[in-house]
């Protein structure tokens, strides 16, 4: 009977409302975890895996040797690659193509390559237009390395020591 | 032809002083309550359209006007169409007799408190045809829901007005507001403390507003009575629903908070210094005051189960407004609170 009373009592006076009343306005004063996307960005791992690149040697020397380990290694099928005997009798590739639409971003062409050709730079602002872009084909994949070497260059100094 | 400029004079600066100020209000109103909202839930809120995303209602209110109207198959069309002008009407009508401070008012009728009652009433038919006129289930338990919520707390709403009314001794807006002359502890929240948070609560369940936003129920009846309502047709009920709640405001200002009047009135030590005017900012401030309870208990209770909210319209707000009524009765028979001290 008490009980019963106290508890309409304590319901009457809304306590537990209140309560709840300032638990929200606790929160409406504590800072906000939201990025402002496009003029904060989060921090990214110099090990980013986003859009891919060839990389050349300084003196402009293409490095890729058309060895086809990351086409044997990939996992989704994404790279296709067509190799033949260049003038000066060196092995070259003739066509490079990765479908960014199979590509899963694993990686592994980039751990597999020998001369750290192919490499996923930590460019991840990208997008197409129409379907055809999705698939990249050796010369845009040398201009997207020839855009960002100095960023992959910096990337692969810093992760050198943990290779 | 005198008496017609006459009229259209009137219109206009009717339009001017209270429509206008009235319809930004309600924009810049559903912008504070994303930002609160938004704030309450750790996150930022609008913030893209304009400075700190100050620009997003009229974003908002121009893509709703640019959205085609789509009429339900089999829907009433004449009842469809009239549904929302019936819910906004009676919202901006009520305005007529709300007294911005001592001397501004539209019309200063004797009987505005009777006036706001039967406007605050008129409301829910718009919601009623809203829902009958859609043919759609969800409209239609909305409408339902909607129209037994608004006449269950009516009532314990008009009995919070009996007090005001018993302390007060008038039913007009002015005189009530008068009446609470002498400072902050003079107003009638305090002699009304339960009337007033009765008030309050019916007044976010008149409005359909969080936590007894049934006849919206997002997850159950998807939006209620305006599910079937797109453009500029949903943009108006959308406007009455926050001039509904910005009148429930302003209502609760005037008749438990002091209206114009200065909190520090009764502060004689601060001379006679601007703040212990009465002043129509000072009425500003209350009703901002109280439109921000509406977003508060948005972001905080979750909404009422259907039989919860009827067991406590009717057998909890109801019996204790009478027993209060009878309360403010023997204060003022014992001369515990005198009229207009």
């Amino acid at each position: 009977m008490k009980n019963t009373v106290v508890r309409y009592l304590k319901s009457l006076m809304l306590l537990e409302l209140v309560r709840g009343l300032g638990l929200t306005l606790n929160y409406f004063r504590k800072p906000k975890f939201t990025i402002r996307y496009p003029e904060e960005k989060t921090p990214k791992s110099n090990r980013f895996r986003g859009l891919h690149a060839l990389r050349r040697y300084p003196n402009g020397e293409e490095r890729c040797i058309a060895c086809k380990l990351c086409e044997a290694v990939c996992p989704a099928l994404a790279i296709t690659i067509d190799s033949s005997r260049r003038e000066d009798g060196s092995r070259r590739t003739t066509r490079y193509d990765i479908d960014l639409f199979k590509c899963i971003y694993c990686g592994f062409c980039e751990e597999s390559c020998p001369v750290d050709s192919i490499v996923e730079t930590g460019l991840l602002e990208y997008h197409f237009e129409e379907r055809s872009e999705g698939i990249m084909n050796k010369d845009q994949l040398l201009a997207v390395g020839d855009r960002l070497e100095s960023e992959i260059a910096a990337a692969r100094l810093q992760d050198a020591a943990y290779r | 032809m005198d008496v017609l400029i006459d009229l259209i004079w009137t219109v206009i600066k009717i339009g001017l002083l209270t429509f206008l100020p009235l319809i930004l209000a309600v924009a810049y109103y559903t912008y504070m309550e994303r930002k609160v909202i938004a704030y309450m839930h750790v996150r930022l809120g609008p913030n893209r359209v304009g400075p700190y995303g100050l620009f997003q209602p009229f974003a908002d209110v121009f893509k709703l006007l640019f959205k085609e109207i789509i009429l339900p198959s089999n829907a009433n069309r004449y009842l469809f169409y009239v549904a929302p002008v019936l819910a906004i009407a009676p919202a901006f009508a009520a305005w007529a007799v709300v007294p911005f401070d001592g001397t501004h008012v539209w019309a200063d009728i004797n009987a505005g408190l009777l006036y706001i009652l039967a406007m605050t009433s008129m409301g829910v038919y718009g919601i009623i045809l809203a829902g009958w006129a859609s043919n759609s289930k969800y409209a239609f338990l909305g409408a339902m829901r909607s129209a037994a919520q608004v006449v269950s707390y009516e009532i314990a709403m008009g009995f919070s007005l009996v007090g005001v009314l018993i302390m007060s001794g008038s039913l007009n807006i002015q005189e009530i507001v008068e009446a609470q002359g002498g400072g902050v502890m003079d107003w009638f929240w305090l002699p009304l403390l339960p009337l007033f948070v009765i008030y309050f609560i019916s007044g976010l369940a008149e409005t359909n507003r969080a936590p007894f936003d049934v006849a919206e129920g997002e997850s159950e009846i998807v939006a209620g009575f305006h599910v079937e309502y797109s453009g500029a047709a949903f943009a108006v009920f959308f406007l009455a629903e926050y001039a509904n709640m910005i009148l429930i405001s302003a209502l609760t200002a005037l008749f438990f908070a002091g209206g114009w009047l200065s909190p520090f009135e009764g502060f004689t030590f601060l001379g006679d210094s601007f703040i212990r005017q009465p002043h129509g900012l000072w009425f500003l401030a209350k009703l901002v005051f109280f439109m921000t309870w509406f977003l508060w208990s948005r972001a905080t209770f979750p909404r009422y189960r259907y039989d919860q909210l009827m067991r406590l319209g009717w057998k909890v707000f109801i019996p204790i407004t009478i027993v209060w009524v009878l309360v403010a009765a023997m204060f003022i028979l014992n001369g515990i609170v005198v009229r207009g001290a």
